[in-house]
């Protein structure tokens, strides 16, 4: 410990103390997995993993195939920036995936178009009134659904106290019980070509990278986000200095359930169909999505960019996979182990400062 | 204006049956220092939480800088001008150094609700400005506290005070965890307070430190103030005797 200066102006402090950004350490992984399945690909398949090895094209890299990475986590990762933001203020999230059916559900039943291929539209919900709506209507529609799904959590947990696991967990066999019952189990389909547009080609990519820069901000240069990192950190401190924690809580879980909402359309408007089923485990993917990007579920700790990174790795991962061409079970069971992992790591990185 | 920045009269506070704090006196002139000593239960705790907001007295006047207050919380409380450091610091962990200093109250740079944009920049400068009054050596200001020592944090709590215009500061027992150096710091922070003519309330076990710092010790016994000695008329014995029971507050006037 430093000697005791005393008098005006014994504040000094050491630069080269700073910390490392945690993200560094999640970043370093996610090249090291890339690099590993590119060597075991050049030495087990003759191919390489990220490189272009075709004649026919002229590129560096394979960029089919890193698009395929980013596309394919894009949806759960607008998901998994909300769970992140709920993650930080010491939350959890686990109706987002039902969310994203019931909204799904719902919203394309505002978004059909009246005749496909010159009959009738066969899975209309509605009657004519709601068919051919402009793109606008459906999405609204669809917001207010995560909107009130987010609040429901959310005031539940600020006002009845009941944990954060219970409550969500409530909404999320609630929503999926509702997404069933809202046309019989059976599919919404047949979109109005504006809303197709929505999640065509690299869209979700595009939405996913937007909403992440914009929460990125939020985290890191508001208030708001000041005060998910407070009351995570500690929730009493943040009460007694003045933060309004209830009505944070509130706004934490709404802005959540919106975030579900826009991934259901997305999604739904990429499939061209709604099924209850839709966003089945998504919550669970986009926990394991932030947890890898060094999330802590103990709250305080995390960030946007550490989530990014965390999608990536899962999307290097299931491309990985299938460029080695291993069924997709080992997938599921080397996902579960970095989840376990990253969990693990963050505890030995707590107990590893508690020490000093 | 008046000489008084705070006074109570007849203060009292029941826990169920439990007197925990009977008919309290107390005044507090502008710049002076103040101890509150007395046994463990014998209501220091209970008299600090009604006039810092955190607990609703039953019976009695609280009087802040003239006007009677009636604080339904903390937040009130501060927002009047009483700071306090508590036992258990109210510091979150994962923030550094200007977030702590500024929690639930940051300076904003756009003003947009929630999502008001923060001026870092402005708290940072606050922070070192409010931080070089405590002459406390801070490794990193943008590092999180989570890694610093027991007084170092102290001593963040306390520049809490120091970087808003408080026209009273309260501290309970700032020093029951930190070693003998730390101890040093925060009694620094504590003389630098009196030069600037900041009046305090300490609250503190150690007899030492009551004797080196205040102008005026009051004991607690049994929920009742049973004495109230200017340093230079008492001796460390004298008031053992007083916290004890030995002696009675005969001696006893309200100030």
């Amino acid at each position: 410990m430093s000697k005791a200066s005393h008098g005006i102006g014994g504040l000094t402090y050491d630069p080269a103390k700073k910390a490392k950004p945690p993200e560094l350490n999640v970043f370093l992984a996610l090249v090291l997995i890339t690099a590993a399945f590119e060597l075991i690909g050049r030495l087990f398949m003759g191919d390489s993993f990220l490189f272009n090895t075709r004649e026919n094209v002229d590129a560096i890299f394979n960029w089919p195939r890193l698009n395929i990475i980013i596309l394919q986590v894009s949806i759960v990762g607008i998901i998994a920036l909300g769970v992140t933001q709920v993650i930080i203020s010491g939350g959890i999230d686990l109706s987002s995936g039902s969310i994203v059916g019931a909204t799904a559900m719902i919203t394309m039943s505002f978004a059909q178009t009246a005749l496909v291929n010159g009959n009738p539209n066969p899975k209309a919900i509605f009657g004519e009134w709601a068919m051919d709506l402009p793109v606008l209507v459906p999405v609204v529609v669809g917001m207010c659904c995560g909107l009130l799904a987010g609040l429901v959590n959310g005031a539940l947990i600020a006002y009845t106290r009941i944990p954060p696991f219970i409550a969500t967990l409530g909404m999320m066999v609630f929503a999926r019980g509702a997404s069933r019952w809202w046309s019989n189990g059976n599919p919404v389909s047949f979109p109005t070509e504006s809303y197709a547009s929505i999640g065509k080609g690299m869209m979700p990519v595009v939405i996913f990278v937007s909403l992440a820069i914009l929460f990125h901000l939020i985290l890191s240069q508001t208030k708001y986000g000041k005060h998910c990192y407070a009351i995570g950190s500690n929730e009493q401190a943040s009460r007694m200095s003045g933060i309004k924690v209830n009505n944070h809580k509130v706004l934490v879980y709404t802005i959540a359930g919106i975030l579900a909402a826009l991934a259901a359309i997305v999604l739904s408007s990429k499939n061209l169909t709604a099924q209850a089923g839709m966003g089945m485990m998504y919550e669970l993917d986009a926990i394991a999505m932030a947890v890898i990007g060094g999330v802590s579920l103990q709250g305080g700790r995390g960030s946007i960019l550490g989530t990014v990174l965390g999608a990536l790795i899962f999307g290097v991962i299931i491309s990985g996979f299938t460029f080695l061409k291993l069924d997709a079970y080992y997938q599921e069971m080397v996902k579960g182990a970095i989840i376990v992992g990253a969990v693990v790591l963050d505890q030995w990185r707590q107990q590893g400062r508690a020490k000093g | 204006m008046s000489d008084i920045i705070l006074e109570t009269r007849g203060l009292t506070k029941h826990y169920g049956g439990v007197h925990a704090l009977s008919d309290a006196n107390f005044t507090l002139r502008r710049g002076e220092h103040v101890a509150i000593m007395g046994d463990n239960g014998a209501g220091k705790s209970t008299f600090v939480r009604q006039i810092t907001g955190v607990e609703q007295p039953t019976r009695g006047q609280i009087i802040f800088d003239g006007v009677e207050q009636a604080f339904d919380g903390p937040i009130k409380a501060r927002e009047a001008g009483i700071e306090t450091v508590f036992q258990n610091l109210a510091l979150a962990d994962d923030l550094d150094v200007p977030s702590n200093l500024f929690l639930g109250r940051e300076k904003f740079r756009f003003k947009l609700g929630p999502f008001s944009i923060l001026d870092k920049k402005a708290m940072l400068e606050a922070t070192k400005a409010a931080l070089e009054k405590t002459a406390v050596k801070i490794p990193s200001l943008s590092n999180t506290i989570r890694n610093m020592s027991g007084g170092q944090r102290q001593c963040v709590a306390i520049a809490r005070t120091a970087a808003f215009k408080s026209k009273l500061v309260i501290m309970d027992e700032p020093t029951a965890a930190l070693g003998v150096q730390e101890t040093a710091q925060v009694e620094n922070i504590i003389r630098t307070l009196k030069e600037a003519g900041e009046p305090l309330i300490l609250i503190s076990h150690n007899m030492r430190q009551v004797f080196d710092l205040v102008d005026r010790i009051v004991v607690f016994r049994r929920g009742r103030i049973v004495a109230n000695l200017r340093k230079e008329d008492t001796d460390g014995q004298d008031v053992v005797a007083y916290i004890t029971g030995a002696k009675t507050g005969s001696e006893y006037e309200a100030a």
